[in-house]
């Protein structure tokens, strides 16, 4: 157990304090006892920056349940320490945060930071993973912690909607992963990820290869929200806002980025994976842009605006996913893929806690209601602007030069010949710069919306004013950071991007990978593209009145939303609707399907090993008497269903019993013969008696149909068992089956002291059973005085 | 001879079959026993039906029937006859509680 250990580990056992002290701290905000949790830890994790800077990496072992390869062990390197950071940097700043968001009189605080730690840990753990099971153990820890947070309020409808929604989706993708990692593990016969990537040879050539791919890429897609699992991203916009913030924009929806990123040295090179993430990507970031635009909620347009950015970082590893191809420009676009995961967590974290801070001051979230807001709220303005600013891609902050490097991997990608990508490469820069209006659109709607126009204190329920300072103080550092990373971006060049780089591009010589990062390009294309994206943006925007009630734009929910819920409607009704026909109620129903299916697995075994065998030579002789018996027995037994009468049913009943007694004595067994008599006496009278109690037989109304069904089925099954009986009977007299019972024939004096055999073998060589079946009698003897003495008052008596 | 037995059998079954899927449950308890004769008369006849004497030592000259089945199915017909009283008292007890032995309208109940 190493300290890395400890570190993921720290988060759930302050998770289990936390109950603990509750009760006994009322008078201090939770928050702070849980906010140097993520801080001590963001200082540990800064502590092992200058161990990747300088390239080197770390493997930390602890053995878990070795006898089936799974082990808790933990990889260190640039990747796993940037979302490290990430995780636990921006976790401080949501939890101080929170601290002055939610009301410690109001709110359940403790269940709030249980499940936010849990999290926290859970995310470390995704991170920080080596081996696969453990990582898919933390995956599916991170939706739950997911969920709970989106149902904190369970007592709104909309909360337990979105979490339900949210568990569906990531959980159906994490299944899908799973299954990936097992068929990982069939292939390499290792769980880790270390050693898979050792194996690669045998990974690429495996015929399973694709089929891993687009498992693993289903929960990628899943988590990540990736189009079209996007849905559940907007709806888990119910959870309280630091949660936005930190899961859903930040941290747990970069967790399929991470996968992606992780797993690029095993899939990267190959086409498929190249274009199911481009094309994927470009899809999420267009339609997600787009979807933007019509949300009238903040948080609305802030959770499409993630889902459209994570798009764009998912489509810039598919382009930069093949190193070996064109190293540089892999290089290039894995650089600018990093890079903007962190500009977009540092802006989209800024923006989801001012808009927080909007809600908490004005009661409202709706653009509609919202305007004026610049005079009166200036912090959160200022802040607002620079996020806003950023997102849109203007100078000089971080998310111009993302943008910009963005224009050029793509108009780079159109150059490049690989995979096909001549040939249809020019729609890439031209589909992202369309998304770029759009992204500008809905930067240009959040901002004017809310903080132009007339302020109407008549719209809100209480008198608004600035955020107090503790509210503040997050969004101001992140928004800092942002203008820091714009204007200084090689603060994180060499420090935290080129080890990124290093890792998810291993199999480069690490002296080749140098990352050079610059707010100012020079006048070239991609500042022409931004321009470009700047007037046309605005231009859209001033006559947004005129083409905002075109049809796609009228309703503010995905139309995307629709297949979930009839999907969900349509998989209960579905169900229902089986169960239903399936199960009737009705003994006879059930008896059917049994017989039905028993008839059909005897037929196609016996069809299929050709088991019929109709030998009849070795059968013994009949004499002239048995086939008068065996008439009379067989037109008995036939009679049987026709009778309507209780008395004369019962009465044949027993004339087919005693005729079996005759079968007995004829068949030269005597002692048959006495217990079926005695037997089919006593079961006669019984039935006289009881039935004396009980009305005619119910009149048999059957259809046509189902009679001649019915006839089907009994007439089979009575055929069925003579022709298995008969292929049985001269099967065993072929092969010259032996019995046993010759053993019994010569020791039955000898060993047993008796003549009669029968008897013998029921009390001496096989006594055993003839005790049990005594207690059978006993316990049907028990049972019935219990079913006519014991009688329940009142109560259910059934 | 143990091809008509067979025969025989195949009706037994057949018969039983029709009775169990009826809505009385006297049909349904006189199929029950009509499959046990059947099952009985298959283990005594799978073993062959060539033995001259009743499998009593002192009687024969070697040429038995053979004992062991005949043991299985006395087992076979105590156990079948404890079923069946079971099932016999069960029946009334059912009419008794729900004044019909009619399974059709046995079944379900209101919180289905």
């Amino acid at each position: 157990m190493s300290s890395v250990h400890l570190a993921i580990l720290a988060p759930f056992i302050v998770a289990a304090i936390i109950p603990m002290i509750y009760p006994y701290t009322k008078k201090l905000h939770t928050g702070w006892f849980v906010l140097f949790v993520p801080a001590s830890l963001f200082i540990f994790f800064i502590s092992f920056l200058p161990m990747t800077t300088s390239g080197e990496t770390m493997l930390l072992t602890l053995p878990w349940v070795p006898s089936l390869g799974i082990h808790f062990n933990l990889y260190v390197d640039g990747l796993s320490l940037l979302f490290a950071l990430l995780i636990t940097g921006i976790g401080t700043l949501v939890v101080f945060y929170s601290i002055y968001y939610l009301n410690k009189k109001s709110e359940r605080l403790h269940h709030f930071y249980i499940y936010l730690l849990l999290f926290m840990g859970a995310m470390l753990g995704v991170v920080l993973s080596d081996n696969l099971i453990t990582l898919y153990i933390f995956w599916e820890l991170t939706s739950l912690a997911s969920a709970l947070l989106i149902s904190y309020w369970f007592h709104r409808k909309e909360s337990i909607y979105g979490a339900q929604k949210s568990m569906l989706i990531t959980v159906f993708g994490g299944f899908a992963m799973l299954a990936g990692f097992c068929l990982l593990y069939a292939i390499t016969g290792t769980f880790s990820l270390r050693e898979i990537i050792d194996q690669l040879d045998v990974v690429v050539s495996s015929p399973l290869f694709i089929a891993t791919m687009l498992l693993i890429l289903l929960g990628a897609f899943t988590k990540s929200a990736q189009f079209p699992f996007h849905i559940w991203l907007p709806d888990a916009m119910a959870a309280p806002t630091p949660v936005s913030a930190y899961l859903h924009s930040a941290t747990m929806v970069k967790a399929g980025i991470y996968l992606v990123a992780r797993l690029t040295p095993i899939y990267g090179g190959s086409p498929e994976w190249f274009w199911i993430l481009t094309i994927f990507g470009l899809l999420t970031l267009t339609w997600g842009s787009i979807s933007a635009v019509r949300q009238k909620d903040l948080k609305g347009i802030l959770a499409y605006s993630t889902v459209s950015q994570l798009g764009l970082v998912m489509c810039l590893l598919g382009v930069g996913s093949a190193p070996l191809l064109d190293p540089e420009f892999s290089i290039a676009v894995i650089t600018t893929a990093v890079f903007h995961l962190i500009s977009h967590a540092t802006f989209k974290g800024s923006l989801f806690m001012t808009a927080g801070i909007i809600d908490h001051e004005t009661g409202t979230r709706d653009i509609r209601k919202l305007g004026g807001l610049m005079a009166i709220m200036p912090i959160t303005f200022t802040i607002s602007a620079v996020g806003l600013a950023a997102m849109a891609g203007l100078p000089p902050f971080n998310g111009f030069i993302s943008k910009e490097m963005f224009f050029t991997s793509m108009i780079k990608a159109t150059e490049r010949s690989f995979f096909g990508l001549g040939d249809v490469g020019l729609l890439l820069p031209i589909i992202a710069w369309i998304a770029s209006i759009f992204t500008f659109l809905y930067c240009a709607v959040m901002f004017f919306k809310t903080f132009t126009g007339q302020f109407e204190p008549s719209s809100f329920k209480k008198p608004v004013h600035e955020a107090p300072l503790g509210l503040l103080i997050s969004p101001l550092i992140l928004g800092s950071l942002v203008i820091i990373f714009g204007l200084f971006p090689n603060v994180l060049a060499n420090t935290i991007v080129k080890p990124t780089v290093e890792s998810v591009l291993p199999t480069l010589p690490p002296g080749q990978i140098s990352v050079m990062l610059s707010l100012w390009h020079g006048v070239n294309t991609e500042l022409m593209m931004t321009i470009g994206v700047v007037c046309l943006g605005s231009v859209l925007f001033i006559f947004m009145k005129k083409w905002q009630n075109l049809a796609l734009y009228k309703r503010d929910r995905d139309p995307l939303h629709w297949f979930y819920d009839q999907g969900l409607i349509g998989l209960t009704a579905t169900s229902q609707a089986i169960t239903r026909t399936q199960m009737t109620g009705r003994l006879r129903d059930y008896f059917a399907y049994m017989i039905i299916f028993i008839l059909a697995l005897l037929a196609w075994t016996f069809s299929y090993t050709n088991a019929w065998s109709f030998r009849i030579d070795h059968m013994t002789d009949i004499p002239w008497f048995m086939y008068i018996a065996a008439l009379i027995f067989i037109a008995a037994t036939i009679a049987l269903p026709f009778i309507k009468q209780r008395l004369t049913l019962i009465i044949f009943a027993g004339i087919i019993g005693y005729m079996m007694a005759l079968f007995f004595a004829l068949f030269r067994a005597p002692d048959l013969v006495l217990t079926q008599l005695l037997v089919e006496t006593v079961t006669v009278v019984l039935l006289v008696l009881a039935f004396r109690h009980l009305p005619e037989i119910t009149k048999e109304i059957r259809s046509k149909k189902t009679k001649v069904f019915h006839i089907a089925i009994s007439a089979a099954v009575g055929l069925f068992v003579t022709v298995i009986a008969i292929s049985a009977y001269s099967f065993g007299t072929e092969i010259g089956l032996r019995s046993i019972s010759d053993y019994y024939i010569e020791n039955v004096y000898e060993l047993g002291g008796g003549t009669n055999m029968v008897n013998v073998i029921l009390v001496d060589f096989r006594g055993l059973d003839t005790m049990l079946e005594v207690l059978v009698l006993g316990i049907v003897a028990l049972a019935v005085i219990m079913l006519v003495k014991h009688r329940f008052k009142g109560g259910e008596d059934v | 001879m143990e091809l008509l037995v067979f025969v025989m059998i195949g009706v037994l079954f057949a018969v039983g079959t029709y009775l169990l899927l009826s809505r009385s449950i006297l049909r349904i308890i006189v199929a029950l026993m009509i499959f046990s004769h059947g099952a009985h008369l298959l283990i005594l006849t799978m073993a062959g039906l060539g033995g001259k004497n009743p499998p009593l030592y002192h009687l024969g000259d070697g040429d038995f029937m053979d004992p062991l089945p005949q043991a299985l199915i006395l087992t076979a017909i105590v156990i079948g006859f404890g079923i069946t009283a079971f099932l016999v008292v069960l029946g009334y007890r059912t009419y008794k509680v729900h004044k019909t032995d009619d399974l059709e309208k046995l079944r379900g109940s209101a919180d289905e």
